[in-house]
């Protein structure tokens, strides 16, 4: 088993920590992971990227170009990355801010929207924990447990407090993601 | 032996594994993609754990000349950098190649020439294995394809450059630097308090004083030094040799290369499989000493070789040399940053050795 994603958005947004603590989270199940940010000037304009790999083998190219997974935050990393898709593979967005939906009809679609979602609960912090709960809901690879752990091995000691408002918000993006229906 | 397993950024690792194998002082200066190496040591206070120095030097220039001064002293001691950092340490490591000193030096390529870019490359292969300053010498060099040999080098490399009295490089890349996998690191040990008979440590009653220096104007004496390093390269070259090799027993098409594009050839290799053709790699861990011996071996039963290097064709031509001509040798590579796909790997293999 191979999962290959792609977690793209703003700078700010927790796109890096979102791989990190998935990456934790494969390191807890004996997975095989690698954790590839970008890390050019475009992290200092805007859009933050990274590529994540859990695998149950070594892993090779740390870089690749068709993912099974995108998660994608934002509207620029919507045009960039949707045809990077694999057919038959996994699109998740938040729909804040997008103007121009998914259009690929070959592959999953799910919504999430976690911004809303998080402004509603006051905890803009944890925006990316609840889209992070919602690809946990429909690409159950990760387990919510090890996924708690990676939490604790990725966050400084002094933010450990903030951890149940964390698991809240990953349980909350499991009940709030939705399949968008294709036509 | 107990490893401990951790989750890190290759540079992360660099730094880590430094601590853990004993090194007795880092000088550097910050520079991207590298900067996480004096930063995580900077943050980690080695010299609460171990008594290790970390020292930001007013310049790269500085601090390889501290490099030069510790390891006079015996000491175990290292700098890192990227591409434009290295090339301004390139004198005081044609210095310390020339007073036969230990040493570690780890660049984190990024496109060149110039200040370039701060994305990968792998344009500064020339540089590290061909000398780089002035002078006949040679750096030995390390190219780690993983955050686990990036930790695993840093010892390793340590080991060969007291072992040779010589500078190491760890030639590497953004890419292997900023990605995070994870690694099993090894236990604390202890820093060396060994005296070294050629270390300036202090003149004892009753001997001769030790002198280091890279001068000596008797032409006479300077030639048997020459030969000397020669010979000590001749040695690496008989006993340092490190290759991978995934699938060559039955290969018809052979892709050379090495670090992070020896990852992406890989997956190559395996896509190419999928498809029937029988493809193999072999992955370079050590650049110089260069595996004359093996490639010219492979030459025998295969109909041809790719070098893929993120470059404009450096390691290209020692391959050609090793193989002399045996069969065709072609270049792939992508430049300024842009990071060769698996799949642009397979079809310039395709159009470039299959097809012609």
């Amino acid at each position: 088993m191979t999962e290959e994603i792609i977690i793209a958005g703003f700078g700010g947004q927790g796109v890096l920590s979102m791989g990190k603590i998935m990456a934790y989270s494969g390191v807890m199940q004996d997975m095989e992971v690698s954790w590839m940010p970008s890390y050019g000037p475009e992290m200092r304009g805007g859009t933050a990227n990274v590529i994540v790999i859990l695998s149950e083998n070594r892993i090779s190219s740390p870089i690749i170009r068709e993912f099974d997974t995108a998660i994608i935050l934002n509207q620029q990393s919507l045009d960039k990355f949707e045809n990077d898709i694999k057919p038959g593979g996994t699109l998740i967005y938040d729909g804040n801010g997008i103007t121009r939906h998914p259009e690929r009809k070959d592959i999953t679609v799910y919504r999430i929207d976690a911004m809303d979602e998080a402004t509603s609960m006051e905890m803009s912090k944890v925006f990316n924990m609840v889209v992070l709960g919602g690809y946990l809901k429909v690409k159950p690879i990760l387990k919510l447990d090890n996924v708690v752990e990676g939490l604790k091995k990725s966050l400084p000691e002094r933010y450990h407090k903030l951890i149940p408002a964390n698991e809240k918000a990953l349980h909350r993006g499991m009940e709030i993601i939705s399949e968008v229906e294709q036509n | 032996m107990k490893r401990e397993l951790r989750l890190m950024k290759g540079n992360e690792a660099i730094a880590e594994a430094a601590i853990r194998a004993g090194c007795d002082g880092y000088f550097g200066y910050p520079i991207t993609p590298q900067s996480e190496i004096l930063e995580y040591l900077m943050e980690e206070k080695p010299h609460e754990r171990t008594g290790m120095v970390v020292l930001q030097a007013e310049s790269e220039v500085a601090a390889i000349n501290m490099v030069y001064g510790g390891a006079g002293c015996g000491k175990k001691v290292m700098t890192s950098s990227s591409s434009p950092g290295i090339s301004l340490k390139q004198e005081g490591l044609s210095y310390i190649a020339g007073a036969e000193l230990p040493c570690l030096v780890v660049n984190i390529v990024r496109g060149g020439p110039g200040l370039g870019t701060i994305q990968p490359a792998q344009s500064d292969y020339f540089q590290a294995v061909k000398g780089g300053g002035h002078g006949d010498y040679k750096l030995l060099v390390l190219a780690p394809a993983s955050v686990q040999e990036m930790a695993d080098f840093v010892e390793l490399g340590f080991e060969l450059a007291f072992k040779y009295r010589n500078p190491v490089m760890i030639l590497s890349d953004g890419i292997i630097g900023q990605m995070m996998e994870k690694v099993y690191l090894n236990p604390q040990k202890e820093r060396s308090s060994e005296n070294l008979e050629w270390a300036t440590t202090g003149k004892p009653a009753g001997s001769e004083r030790t002198i280091i220096t890279s001068l000596e104007l008797d032409s006479a004496k300077q030639e048997v030094f020459n030969q000397k390093l020669i010979d000590k390269y001749r040695e690496m070259e008989r006993s340092e040799v490190r290759v991978e090799e995934f699938q060559t027993e039955d290969a018809d098409y052979l892709l050379v290369s090495y670090g992070s594009s020896a990852r992406i050839c890989q997956r190559a290799v395996d896509l190419a499989r999928a498809e029937g053709l029988k493809v193999g790699l072999i992955r370079l861990i050590t650049l110089f000493p260069f595996p004359k011996k093996r490639l010219e071996e492979l030459a025998g039963s295969v109909k041809g070789m790719m070098a893929v290097e993120m470059s404009a064709g450096q390691m290209v031509e020692d391959v050609m040399l090793s193989v002399c001509g045996k069969v065709p040798v072609v270049h792939f590579g992508r430049m300024g940053g842009i990071i060769p796909t698996p799949e642009e790997v397979i079809e310039n293999l395709k159009t470039k050795i299959i097809g012609g």
